[in-house]
């Protein structure tokens, strides 16, 4: 390695250093005690930092922080995946004597098949489950193939009717608006004005969403050339999907610099204690 | 001293900006570290030298803070926390609001998550707000929380008809029917209210798809700005209220002080955040016109 | 019976989580497959994590390019484990909750997940501001279309808005830029995100069916 990258690493565990000191010293004990408060502290903003030296270039720090972020995130998912479910809700149901060592109520079965517990049923999971590992084997990973075909069955039965329920039905009535007349029968000819709030403004909005709705599913629509009066709606369709994309990249703006503005305030405040946090 | 900070940050930046135009239209490039610059100190300025404006919560916002506000004392409210880190900024605070709210006026709430994360994301609301602000509140009477599950749609496909069986116990072991706020609650559909806050998937959207349409449970939701205008064709029939971002966080943490004195001295992060998030925006914008302006002016020379 | 098999059971669980929807006496059973997908999607976490084992233990071995990072990934993702299957340092007994304040694996998820995920996230900040002065470009009337509903949006989501345009009569309330954009935003944007999202429905129930029907077949891989 090159004698500057020696440099900047030393330079990085001594400002580490000075830093876990200087919080042990303000700061006081919590959930944890004011050393370990400190560290938490130091090590989130040296990490914070280290994802952000990425602007400047790739470097061998931001390599460190953005391998390290892989290995504990997927350690995380896996230990609450096996305490909420595989203690919580897999044991329980299948061994009387473990639920009592990991301290959860017995749910025993309701019913039997020749006398064995009716529960025994969720060792198909379990089973299941374990050829699914059998993915990560060249010569078995073709076992997986069940599990998965569970797991396809499984989502393609839940959303077929939940979305046609709920993203075609229901959206399609609630296309459905008055396009004369308002719906709390306020006349239109009462204020004829366009106050935001005013009967001509909430007809108008009743109009933009029955035309914007029709011309963005022609617009969709592949299957027929784009041309004369199907050609000028999907046209149509196209301005009112460009407003959308307009409206959803100024809320991505926003949302992006909100992020920003939490770890700029992370460093000020709870680090460097020079704002509040 | 506060004053002449913003007055000065506001000249560095709007300076900043002037240069940039200059250099944009002789047809300059510019590096695009100096726009990194840019918009860090667009960002840290106004959190060194704090620039708070007033908020006014807009309708989608208000139809949620009226529905809670309305509902009677001792609903049953479920608040579901669907987020991870990389939202944390944007969702806590609106989650924080809207806990203190439904605790506030009195109803029982059953905190769950569907996302791994929001569990340790509950635990700190539990810590930092639930406890220190209402500790004569009873974990298992007024509140409790039944943490995390694995499954996505999964479990709310078993929770809207028979929640126990996917939730036996509380995150400490406690069995659900042996509480006290369990007694009336056997599914989703015995909720007064379900607040879906969030923003990837699994989240509000299938609580809507999953619990809301099926069982015909308000839905409510807070969600990361990026995903707030997909939620829009839900409302109002499908969802009576949408929290969009940190803007909306703010303005419900303003009616909430309003109707209820008792938060307005407590920290209101979304509120803070508007400041640097207003003047992020006008550089944003303002790149965006000089950038146009430097298109225009090259393409006329060209011609 | 590698193909056969498979089918056979995406088709049997698909049908029978419909059908549970119109006849409750099935609903009971659609919950139960519905449970054993939750205890079978932890399996999948596990898989996860056993194949970044995998892909770092053999860059390990094999000194492949950047091969020192693997001892990170492996260090913190057994570090975490530890502290999570073991409840290290958990102020409760074995049923608290993994993640209870004062554990290790509270203090990891705080010390290190939050500000590495925030992180991750909030650098696309930066790039949002390259790509506005750089690639947003009014090259069209689509696009000036475009920019012109974003610059009503992020203006109206600022206090600002209405500094501009507040002085503009109730008569005319609507051309205040908070009040365009929150009509923006329950009108136009409404109208294009419902087109979309039935589409998006339409979709999803056609594959759904395509699925279920053994139409589609990709998820299979390859015929071994």
């Amino acid at each position: 390695m090159k004698r500057s990258t020696y440099l900047v690493f030393g330079g990085v565990v001594v400002l580490f250093a000075l830093s876990w000191i200087f919080k042990s010293s303000v700061l006081e004990d919590g959930v944890y005690s004011n050393v370990w408060e400190a560290f938490k502290v130091t090590l989130a903003a040296f990490l914070t930092l280290a994802i952000f030296s990425f602007l400047y270039k790739d470097n061998p720090l931001y390599k460190f922080a953005e391998h390290l972020y892989v290995g504990i995130s997927a350690a995380y998912w896996m230990c609450l995946a096996f305490w909420s479910t595989v203690v919580g809700n897999f044991i329980p149901r299948t061994f009387e004597s473990l639920s009592a060592a990991f301290k959860q109520p017995y749910q025993p079965s309701s019913w039997d098949i020749l006398g064995i517990p009716g529960n025994i049923i969720y060792i198909i999971p379990v089973l299941l489950g374990i050829m699914l590992l059998m993915r990560l084997s060249s010569k078995y990973g073709w076992l997986s193939r069940w599990p998965l075909a569970f797991i396809v069955g499984t989502t393609a039965g839940l959303n077929f009717v939940r979305y046609l329920r709920s993203d075609f039905v229901a959206q399609v009535s609630s296309t459905f608006v008055p396009l004369l007349g308002t719906p709390d029968s306020v006349s239109v000819w009462s204020s004829f004005d366009l106050n935001a709030t005013g009967p001509v403004v909430a007809l108008l909005s009743n109009w933009v969403i029955f035309i914007g709705v029709f011309s963005g599913l022609v617009y969709f629509f592949f299957s027929k050339e784009h041309t004369g009066w199907f050609g000028r709606t999907s046209k149509v369709g196209i301005w009112v999907l460009m407003i959308t994309f307009g409206a959803s990249f100024g809320y991505t703006v926003m949302g992006r610099i909100s992020l920003l503005v939490g770890r700029i305030t992370y460093l000020f405040g709870d680090w460097l204690g020079i704002v509040q946090s | 001293m506060e004053n002449l900070g913003v007055i000065i940050s506001l000249i560095i930046i709007f300076g900043g900006l002037a240069w940039l135009f200059w250099r944009s239209v002789q047809g300059r490039e510019v590096e695009r570290r100096i726009i990194f610059v840019f918009i860090f100190v667009a960002v840290a300025a106004p959190i060194l030298f704090p620039i708070t404006f007033e908020e006014k919560a807009t309708p989608v916002v208000k139809s949620l803070f009226d529905k809670i506000e309305s509902l009677p004392e001792k609903s049953k409210v479920l608040i579901s926390f669907d987020y991870d880190p990389a939202m944390q900024p944007e969702v806590q605070p609106m989650a924080n609001a809207l806990s203190r709210h439904c605790l506030e006026k009195g109803h029982t709430v059953v905190f769950m998550c569907l996302w791994a994360t929001g569990q340790s994301l509950l635990t700190a609301t539990l810590e930092s707000v639930i406890k220190p602000e209402f500790p004569e509140l009873v974990d298992g009477t007024d509140y409790i929380s039944v943490g995390y599950k694995a499954g996505n749609e999964g479990v709310l496909n078993v929770i809207v008809s028979d929640f126990i069986r996917m939730f036996p116990t509380d995150i400490n072991g406690t069995p659900l029917d042996s509480t006290v706020i369990f007694q009336d609650i056997k599914s989703c559909a015995d909720f007064d209210l379900i607040l879906a806050v969030g923003g990837g998937r699994p989240g509000p959207k299938e609580w809507v798809l999953f619990v809301g349409d099926p069982a015909k449970v308000p839905i409510g939701v807070g969600v990361a700005a990026v995903v707030a205008p997909q939620l829009y064709p839900y409302y109002p029939r499908q969802v009576v209220g949408i929290l969009g971002g940190v803007k909306g966080a703010a303005e419900y943490e303003t009616e909430l002080a309003a109707a209820h004195p008792r938060f307005d001295e407590v920290d209101k992060p979304g509120l803070r955040m508007m400041g640097p998030q207003t003047l992020a925006h006008m550089v944003i914008m303002a790149f965006i016109v000089i950038g146009n302006i430097a298109m225009f002016r090259a393409r006329r020379k060209a011609e | 019976m590698r193909q056969t098999i498979p089918l056979f059971i995406t088709f049997f669980i698909g049908i029978l989580l419909i059908i549970a929807v119109f006849i409750p006496p099935f609903g009971e059973l659609g919950e139960t497959f519905t449970l054993f997908f939750d205890i079978m999607a932890v399996f999948a976490f596990f898989l996860g994590g056993g194949n970044l084992l995998r892909v770092h233990i053999n860059k390990l071995r094999n000194k492949k390019p950047d091969w020192p990072y693997s001892i990170v990934t492996l260090s913190g993702f057994g570090l975490m484990l530890a502290a999570g299957l073991f409840k290290i340092n958990n102020p409760g007994d074995i049923a608290a909750a993994v993640d209870t304040a004062g554990s290790l694996f509270y203090f990891m998820f705080h010390a290190a997940m939050v500000p590495l995920g925030s992180t991750m996230y909030s650098l696309l900040a930066f790039f949002v501001a390259s790509a506005s002065y750089r690639a947003f470009r009014a090259k069209n009337r689509e696009a000036t279309l475009l920019l012109i509903a974003a610059f009503i949006i992020l203006l109206g989501r600022t206090p600002f808005g209405m500094y501009i345009s507040g002085w503009i009569p109730d008569e005319v309330s609507l051309f205040q830029i908070p009040n365009l954009a929150v009509w923006i935003m329950n009108s136009p944007n409404l109208a294009g995100q419902r087109a979309i999202m039935i589409g998006i429905g339409l979709g999803v129930i056609s594959m759904s069916l395509r699925l279920i029907l053994g139409i589609e077949r990709s998820y299979l891989g390859g015929d071994k």
